[in-house]
């Protein structure tokens, strides 16, 4: 790679630290952003750089996004950045999300599935028109939403009730295999399941809002239902040695959804619904969603379809999912390469020139 | 300062979640989840309103690391890494010669260095009753509450669905 060695600029670099600096901080007569506040206020922000960031940790995030001005692709570079400074001490148990307290869950395959659709604080059902009330900082406070008496019950999987029949694919038994870890070996393929899981739960939520949509239009489409997405807390639970016992260490909001999709059946398998399965840190059902899409896409392979569409390309897609990277290499080319272009500009001027000599030779002879 | 069984690196943990506790590690992993959600602020008035503590000395930490946290493929499949998340451990020895652990999600040294202690102090006969009774219970409760409160906003969005009769008999 032919970059050069420049020196010089480190005064011109200071001042332009100096003015973002400024520029970061904004009009000086408002006060600075809380840190608190943009975890309570900009929270869907927050969990969308802890996901791409691939760290789970709100305070963090907050400060990514105030340090990358709300430049939410810089802030999970930002973090990513920052976990390669801390030890990991262990791997955690395989949340249950089967435990989760929920806070919204809805299916759009069954109405009236076991303790109901809980619509929780979406946007669904807005009208998008924006609410000028909101640019009131001295608003007063919404009044506290109302409140009913829980269904106890547990709220079963779509694919639990289905299950028994085996209209629907179960989950697999577990296999006990450590699973891959893209952090600590770089991807290789074929990529299994696990590997490109752990991918597009740290990707781009643009790249896979894309790619899902595009099996939706027909680039390896898979005829998704949306079988059950679900938004509230898990515990995060530890085994640590020195204990000797799993212990739970606080808890997390996640996303999870379970897409169902058609499956017409091969030689081995009958016709049954296959699942796609998404899951993110945070609030995000748009990601989960284009999560559960892509996953069931990439498991074209495996189900004995044919890959002709770009989500159905494993090398595709987890080698372009990541933002991080896909920053890096793209802006990369602002970086100098004033050595490169000189020996292009030198080759063109040479083929110019071959090229006006030959026509030259021609017109003589 | 020693560094007891550093747990290093990704250490295999996806077995199953506990095996038959003894009565005494379910206690301790009780009061250790209610340690693990309080903040700092909380247990440091907790643990000044309690009457002799004795001295402690860290043995590790408070330090600041991160756990792989660990998701199964279509819910309930085999284990996939999710991403990680920033935890705090500390391990503190009471002048008794106790040791106390704590793992807390975040980066709150002060939050894990008083969560060992109140593990230490939870261990010991003399401090267990009145502890249990003046900061776990109490702790317990409001966040029991603040659950039960979060699922009761939630049952509130229950979609409560009408029959449309219809024209056709």
């Amino acid at each position: 790679m032919a970059y050069v060695a420049v020196k010089g600029g480190e005064k011109a670099i200071d001042a332009a630290h100096a003015w973002l600096a400024v520029e970061r901080r904004g009009d000086p007569a408002l006060p600075a952003l809380d840190l608190a506040q943009i975890e309570a206020q900009l929270g869907r922000a927050v969990d969308r750089v802890m996901a791409e960031g691939a760290l789970y940790d709100r305070r963090l995030a907050a400060l990514a996004i105030r340090q990358a001005q709300g430049d939410l692709v810089e802030a999970a570079f930002l973090l990513r950045a920052f976990r390669t400074t801390l030890p990991r001490f262990l791997a955690s148990l395989p949340l249950e999300t089967s435990a989760m307290a929920i806070r919204r869950r809805v299916s759009a395959v069954f109405k009236d599935l076991p303790g109901g659709q809980m619509l929780g604080p979406t946007t669904d059902y807005t009208h998008r028109l924006l609410d000028f009330a909101l640019a009131d900082p001295a608003a007063a406070l919404p009044p506290a939403p109302p409140e009913a008496v829980p269904d106890a019950a547990r709220m079963p999987r779509v694919h639990d009730m289905l299950g028994q029949d085996g209209l629907i694919e179960g989950d697999g038994p577990p296999t006990g295999d450590e699973p891959a870890d893209l952090t600590r070996q770089p991807v290789s393929f074929p990529a299994s399941r696990d590997l490109r899981l752990q991918a597009l739960a740290r990707g781009d939520e643009g790249f896979l809002l894309a790619m899902g949509y595009s099996t939706q239009r027909g680039y390896g489409g898979t005829h998704p239902f949306a079988g059950e997405i679900r938004l509230g807390e898990v515990a995060v639970e530890i085994a640590p040695p020195e204990l000797g016992f799993a212990i739970d260490i606080g808890e997390i909001t996640v996303t999870e959804c379970q897409m169902v999709n058609q499956f017409k059946g091969s030689k081995t398998v009958p016709a049954q619904f296959t699942r796609g399965y998404g899951l993110v840190f945070g609030h995000n059902e748009r990601k989960a969603m284009a999560m559960a899409l892509v996953d069931r896409a990439l498991r074209a392979e495996e189900l004995g379809e044919e890959v002709t569409a770009p989500a159905q390309n494993a090398e595709f897609v987890l080698y372009h999912c990541d933002n991080v990277e896909a920053t890096g290499f793209v802006e990369h080319l602002k970086l100098p390469h004033y050595v490169d272009f000189q020996s292009e500009l030198e080759a063109i001027r040479r083929l110019r020139a071959t090229a006006a000599a030959a026509s030259a030779e021609e017109v003589v002879a | 300062m020693p560094e007891p069984s550093p747990a290093s690196s990704a250490s295999a943990n996806s077995g199953p979640a506990d095996p038959a506790l003894t009565p005494e590690q379910a206690a301790r992993r009780h009061w250790m989840a209610v340690l693990a959600r309080a903040d700092a602020a909380s247990l440091r008035a907790a643990l000044d309103a309690h009457a002799g503590v004795p001295a402690w000395t860290r043995l590790r930490g408070p330090e600041s690391g991160m756990t792989m946290l660990r998701a199964r493929q279509g819910g309930g499949g085999s284990p996939f890494n999710l991403g990680e998340a920033a935890i705090c451990r500390c391990t503190i020895r009471l002048a008794t010669g106790r040791l106390g652990h704590a793992y807390v999600l975040g980066r709150d040294g002060a939050h894990a260095e008083l969560a060992a202690v109140f593990d230490a102090l939870l261990q010991e006969a003399d401090h267990a009753a009145p502890l249990q009774a003046a900061v776990i219970a109490p702790l317990a409760a409001a966040q029991a509450a603040q659950r039960a409160a979060t699922a009761r906003r939630a049952a509130a969005t229950r979609v409560e669905f009408f029959t449309m009769a219809s024209m056709r008999t």
